[in-house]
């Protein structure tokens, strides 16, 4: 791994056995150690034997190189990769439900969903929910216009990222 | 086949002669079978002393150990054995019963989640789900155990699947995917790593447990005869080679010799070999080996540069790494080096005031005694540290003690485990009155399987460590370490469990019983020294201080 600013934010692609448990091992790595783990999003890959989890972590480059042999000394897992060292694609998901209190207020919150790619994909007498995806800064940058609406909830997956196939 | 058949097939397949274990409602079925199986069983009495007797037999063998117990509170007891091993790199197969799979979360009688619980203390663990998967999870579990850094698995066996019916067959290969140590060390790691070594001047090489584990001990005696770089050893490296030999400084850290710990302060390049830089090795770290180069050879990449910047890491088998350096070793010249380390070594040799009766004495005539052909078991704290200090160890796996772990009660079942691994050799166990009865139950084990092991408690009626600390660091205010009262006679209590027990309290005495005891073939013997109670363990390099800040007790 190349050397890092200490307390940068690192998306680590990890790889491994679709099996119960494992996510427990990775999470009790992180925890008997004393790392934080931002976000975590699992799910499988195109093959079912095999998962794939984003993980974002900060940390300065000694504790990321034993993350990353820690994770690779797990029996399930497979691969381990830092996306942020290479040329990659990263997304957030987030649903916002946002109060409406007019037909004026109704016609702005759609109008910044659209400026910003988002879809409402729920629409209640006070109500409309966004969902929005993209880097985070987007998000912040969509939450940060609604909250004068006043936001009911907000819901946002972990990161998800993949490298890009032109390097 | 049942299941618990298709599983003793595949432990008789695995070679497993020997189980160290304890039955329970959930491992029924599979006592059943391991009944008339051929395989022996040693029933030890208490769980705890099953893991350790399994960790003793690896270590002392270098095969896997065996052990098992039922479900909840027997799987719990396995613990701290586990961890043990774990710590210490020593290839253990635990086999734990569990509630049937439809109970499974309903906190069920002898209930617990022990995968969950020793995920953080195995290399790996299995819940079997399926009678199907028995045989490709046993085979996995030897060869996880085994293989790369070895350390302990663990496989939970749900009491409804022993009882279920399937097949058996038997994966030739273990093929995991996800699973792939690496042995060879890389070439230009290699070749860096000599080419550094021939520019030093002041070369210490450090021998960790990684040098007996690989079986390495050959090659590294081959290198530094070679070479005649000095070493010094690990608590789990002692044994490497002849702790005797001409540049060996004996073992470094908080304990350590005086002349290992100058000559690592003053090195300019340290090779590590199956070290993982244990803080009571280091001492203060950021006054660690201030002038040296660092080479470290490890098979496990995650040990290299956690505690100690490293210069050359090389990820590898400490003897096949050791193999290629030798291909390319020859004469270097540090001549000013080692009659430095020489001068070191006359000057500030391993002492103790010869006045009482001395544990360090004891350890001495022991020494004498076995030659280095015994196998030395220790519990922990000073008994451990006077064993690692006084006796000459001259081969691998004659020093069998909890390094990482460091657990009391570790090494009366682990000689036991060790002497049924190797019926014809000598098997001592040197043990402190507080560890001793920690694990003092297994007295009825060794006598019953006839496991003739011999213990010599160095008595001095103190937690002495802890006293110790106590006595240097908190101004002698002995807070709990005191065991006088309560202390039972050993003697008798040896005797009613139909063993031999002797009590010595000076050094006549004891020279007297010494060929008596070593030489008894049958019988388990307990020997009670009554040695002088508030004798320290020095030198000392008190924690956190650097290596060079020693003390040395001695007026």
């Amino acid at each position: 791994m190349k050397k890092n600013n200490k307390n940068q934010s690192h998306i680590i692609s990890v790889t491994v056995e679709n099996r119960f448990g494992v996510l427990a091992r990775i999470a009790g790595l992180f925890s008997a150690r004393g790392y934080n783990i931002d976000s975590l999003s699992v799910a499988e890959t195109e093959d079912p034997s095999i998962s794939r989890m984003i993980i974002v972590v900060k940390g300065d480059e000694k504790i990321l190189e034993q993350i990353y042999k820690q994770l690779n000394k797990l029996i399930d897992v497979i691969k381990v990769q830092d996306l942020t060292q290479e040329e990659h694609i990263e997304r957030e998901l987030a649903l916002i439900k946002v109060n409406t209190q007019s037909f004026n207020e109704r016609q702005e919150v759609m109008q910044l969903v659209s400026i910003f790619r988002g879809k409402i994909v729920d629409v209640g007498k006070k109500t409309l929910t966004i969902e929005i995806s993209g880097v985070d800064s987007k998000i912040r940058a969509m939450l940060d216009l609604l909250k004068t609406f006043g936001i009911k909830e907000v819901i946002r997956t972990g990161k998800i990222a993949i490298t890009r196939e032109f390097k | 086949m049942k299941g618990a058949q298709i599983f003793v097939e595949c432990l008789k397949r695995e070679g497993v002669k020997v189980i160290f274990g304890y039955p329970g409602g959930a491992v029924l079925p599979l006592c059943d079978v391991l009944y008339d199986s051929g395989i022996r069983f040693i029933l030890t009495r208490h769980e705890q002393g099953a893991a350790h007797a399994a960790d003793g037999f690896a270590r002392s063998s270098g095969k896997v150990g065996v052990c098992l117990a039922t479900s909840g509170p027997g799987a719990t007891n396995l613990v701290t054995g586990i961890a043990t091993a774990y710590m210490d790199s020593v290839p253990i197969v635990a086999i734990t019963g569990q509630v049937a799979t439809h109970l499974i979360g309903n906190d069920a009688f002898q209930e617990v989640d022990i995968t969950g619980i020793t995920r953080p203390i195995t290399k790996h663990n299995y819940l079997i789900k399926d009678v199907n998967e028995i045989p490709r999870v046993v085979r996995e579990a030897f060869y996880i155990a085994k293989t790369g850094r070895p350390g302990p698995v663990l496989i939970d066996f749900p009491v409804d699947i022993q009882r279920k019916d399937g097949e058996f067959y038997w994966p030739e290969k273990v093929e995991i995917r996800s699973y792939k140590p690496k042995y060879e060390g890389h070439p230009l790691q290699i070749k860096k790593a000599w080419e550094l070594i021939k520019s030093s001047k002041r070369p210490v090489l450090i021998a960790g447990g990684g040098v007996i584990i690989s079986n390495a001990s050959e090659e590294l005696k081959k290198f530094l005869e070679k070479t005649n770089i000095p070493v010094a050893f690990t608590l789990l490296g002692l044994g490497s080679i002849d702790v005797e030999w001409e540049y060996s400084l004996g073992m470094p850290g908080m304990h350590g010799t005086k002349y290992a710990n100058f000559a690592i302060s003053e090195a300019d390049l340290l090779i590590s070999i199956g070290c993982r830089f244990d803080d009571r090795v280091t001492g203060k770290i950021d006054e660690f080996a201030p002038n040296a180069k660092i080479i470290h050879v490890d098979i496990d990449p995650s040990a290299i540069s956690k505690n100690v910047e490293v210069d050359i890491p090389i990820v590898g088998d400490a003897k096949l790494v050791l193999k290629k350096l030798n291909e390319v070793a020859e004469k270097i010249d540090i001549s000013d080096w080692l009659k430095k380390i020489k001068e070191w070594k006359e000057t500030h040799p391993l002492k103790y005031e010869k006045n009482g009766f001395k544990p360090q004495y004891i350890i001495e005539k022991i020494s004498e005694y076995t030659k280095g052909d015994a196998i030395i078991c220790t519990e922990v704290g000073q008994n451990q540290m006077w064993t690692a200090q006084y006796y000459k160890f001259k081969k691998p796996r004659s020093l069998i003690t909890s390094g990482g772990l460091g657990t009391m009660g570790f090494g009366f079942p682990a000689a036991i485990g060790a002497k049924v691994a190797n019926p014809d050799k000598i098997v001592i166990d040197i043990a402190g009155d507080g560890s001793i009865q920690m694990n003092i139950q297994e007295l009825a084990t060794a006598v019953y399987n006839k496991v003739p092991v011999k213990v010599f408690i160095l008595n001095n009626c103190y937690l002495g460590m802890v006293r110790q600390w106590q006595q240097l660091f908190y101004n002698r205010r002995y807070a709990f370490t005191c065991l006088k009262g309560g202390q039972p006679d050993f003697v008798k209590l040896a005797e009613s469990y139909g063993a031999i027990g002797y009590r010595v309290t000076n050094e006549k005495d004891f020279n007297e019983i010494l060929p008596k005891v070593l030489e008894e073939k049958e019988k388990v013997v307990f020997v009670d020294c009554r040695i002088e109670p508030e004798e320290n363990v020095f030198p000392m390099v008190p924690a956190g201080a650097s290596l060079t800040e020693i003390l040395d007790g001695l007026a």
